[in-house]
């Protein structure tokens, strides 16, 4: 070991903070669609797996502070459904302006999150828990409230958010890309950002340190219901309906995501950058399943099996000491 | 000149009661060890002094001013610092990261947008390595890929950076080779020469001698015996330690 640090410089991965692994299976995944589908590589599809990329990713950015944290959201699924509910329901029932629809969905989906983050925080009860249980209630909620079934009819305007194309780029794909630049800035360069990762390496280090804890982790899951909400709004809009089965199943997309990222799932490193990535990898995945006419049955296996080879090759690299 | 007081501090966990009114004091540039067995409420003590716990009874005076019941954060801004014997790294932050754990100097972006300022965090934390000598390969090393020495020089690099008035120290020998035991107590001689209090918790009752001005023996929650190092033995300390007085 030399003296004091003439600077070594750390390995690539590190600085970037996500896996080179991830964009080595992205590109792998396209070439080989690219090869068993002639429809794969052109700008219109590119652009396809955007959109369809777009709702997963918002909701994997959430997923991503969250384990980041050492916590877990099961219930972006059900609390996007709701959020999406909610929005349909204050446009097309009760009438109001565009704009308020648009901020009820958000505001459920971040009321959501901070239940979930005070009965994790003062009810000390464990995440796994209060999200499972969340989940439950929010898509029950969501049943409820529009008796099962979809509420139709939304205001043009919002369903420009869903289906416009400024430039040809659809609408959803660009919010995708704001929420993912922002939310970029805000883990990788803030201090928020940075006690995120601590809490999830070492909660006690992090609270003697002097970080709030609790009031960061209320933070974290009110921002990961807020991203719900985002992607429940963005389903809404493109569906043009507030259906309250939307979103069913997706965290196990969304958590797989981060975790091909290089979000450590037992917190403490995780990147929006990686997660984007992820998301891009599921949504590539789908997409050329789809091109290849494989039934949706299948689709499902495939994630599952996605989610446990990315853990086990982030398990496997860790024992080899990265 | 009075730098550190603690007043019948009381803890309890449910029925157990951890600290039964621990009454004690540490002056500027003195250093006092903290003694007893397993048990004795020596770091549940240290930790209701840093805020992490908050005392059910008493009262804790920090250069005159009451500090009980303070954060962790309002307390380490005061100027006391703890190096806690799991050292409190976080494993997967490089080296100048830890250093500056809830401290993170920020700058804004074109004037706006608040970012940690990397180059000053790192600058000042390379300062602060070579200043104290410790043997570390770069500050932009991840801490859980040191050696435990290494990691201890993190942590003890940490509790410096920011001129405290007063340093805990829990067990900071206990995983260190001979010659780095010896250079943690030449840095306690430091701090005592700077006016820097210090409170040492330690087995080592050689390392407990070799610097103490001060022993104070823990036992059952309470202070039992407080007395200066010079006119006190090993055989006593040990016996108060285990009881036999």
């Amino acid at each position: 070991m030399a003296d004091a640090a003439a600077p070594v410089r750390p390995p690539l991965s590190h600085r970037l903070s996500f896996r080179i692994e991830s964009l080595v299976v992205l590109l792998v995944l396209c070439t080989a669609m690219a090869v068993l589908s002639p429809y794969f590589l052109s700008v219109s599809n590119f652009l396809n797996i955007l959109l369809a990329t777009a709702t997963i990713g918002v909701l994997a950015i959430g997923a991503t502070f969250v384990i980041c944290a050492a916590g877990i959201d099961l219930s972006l699924g059900s609390v996007l459904g709701l959020s999406g509910v909610v929005g349909a329901i204050f446009s097309v029932k009760l009438e109001v302006p565009w704009p308020m629809a648009l901020v009820a969905g958000l505001a459920t989906g971040a009321a959501a999150g901070f239940v979930n983050g005070i009965l994790v925080t003062r009810g000390g009860i464990p995440a796994f828990i209060v999200t499972l249980g969340m989940l439950g209630i929010a898509r029950g909620l969501a049943l409820i409230l529009t008796n099962g079934q979809a509420v139709y009819g939304l205001d043009p305007a919002l369903v420009f958010l869903g289906q416009g194309r400024p430039w040809g780029v659809p609408m959803p794909a660009l919010v995708f890309l704001l929420v993912a630049l922002v939310t970029h800035w805000l883990l990788a360069y803030t201090r928020f950002g940075r006690y995120t990762l601590v809490i999830g390496d070492n909660e006690a280090a992090a609270r003697a340190m002097g970080i709030r804890v609790e009031r960061h982790k209320v933070a974290l899951y009110t921002l990961s219901g807020l991203l719900a909400g985002t992607a429940g709004i963005l389903f809404m809009a493109r569906v043009n309906a507030g259906d309250p089965t939307a979103g069913l199943g997706y965290e196990l997309t969304a958590i797989t995501a981060a975790i091909i990222g290089g979000t450590n799932l037992f917190g403490g490193r995780g990147s929006i950058l990686g997660t984007f990535i992820g998301a891009l990898v599921m949504g590539v995945l789908q997409n050329g399943l789809n091109l290849l006419a494989v039934q949706s049955y299948y689709q499902q296996m495939a994630i599952g099996t996605v989610l446990i080879f990315a853990v086990w090759l982030d398990q496997s690299s860790r024992r080899r000491g990265r | 000149m009075t730098l550190l007081e603690l007043d019948g501090v009381q803890k309890r966990f449910g029925a157990v009661e951890a600290l039964r009114g621990v009454t004690l004091a540490v002056d500027a540039g003195e250093v006092v060890a903290l003694v007893g067995d397993n048990g004795a409420g020596k770091s549940t003590l240290m930790k209701t002094i840093t805020g992490v716990y908050r005392p059910d009874g008493g009262a804790i005076r920090f250069e005159g001013q009451d500090i009980t019941g303070l954060e962790p954060g309002a307390i380490r801004a005061r100027g006391i610092e703890m190096i806690y014997q799991d050292l409190a790294l976080a494993r997967q932050q490089d080296v100048a990261a830890n250093i500056f754990l809830g401290r993170e100097p920020v700058r804004r972006l074109l004037g706006v947008l608040p970012m940690i300022d990397r180059r000053r965090i790192e600058t000042e934390a390379l300062r602060m390595v070579r200043r104290l000598g410790a043997r570390l390969p770069s500050v932009h090393y991840e801490v859980g890929l040191l050696s435990g020495g290494q990691q201890q020089s993190v942590a003890i690099a940490r509790a410096l950076t920011f001129d405290p008035k007063l340093v805990i120290m829990d067990e900071p020998t206990a995983a260190l080779a001979v010659r780095e035991v010896e250079h943690v107590l030449e840095l306690i001689r430091e701090l005592r020469r700077q006016r820097i209090g210090v409170i040492l918790i330690s087995h080592r009752l050689t390392d407990v001698f070799a610097v103490a001005d001060r022993i104070v023996a823990l036992r059952q929650g309470m202070v039992i015996a407080d007395e200066r190092a010079a006119a006190t033995t090993m055989q006593e300390v040990v016996a108060h330690i285990v009881g036999a007085h």
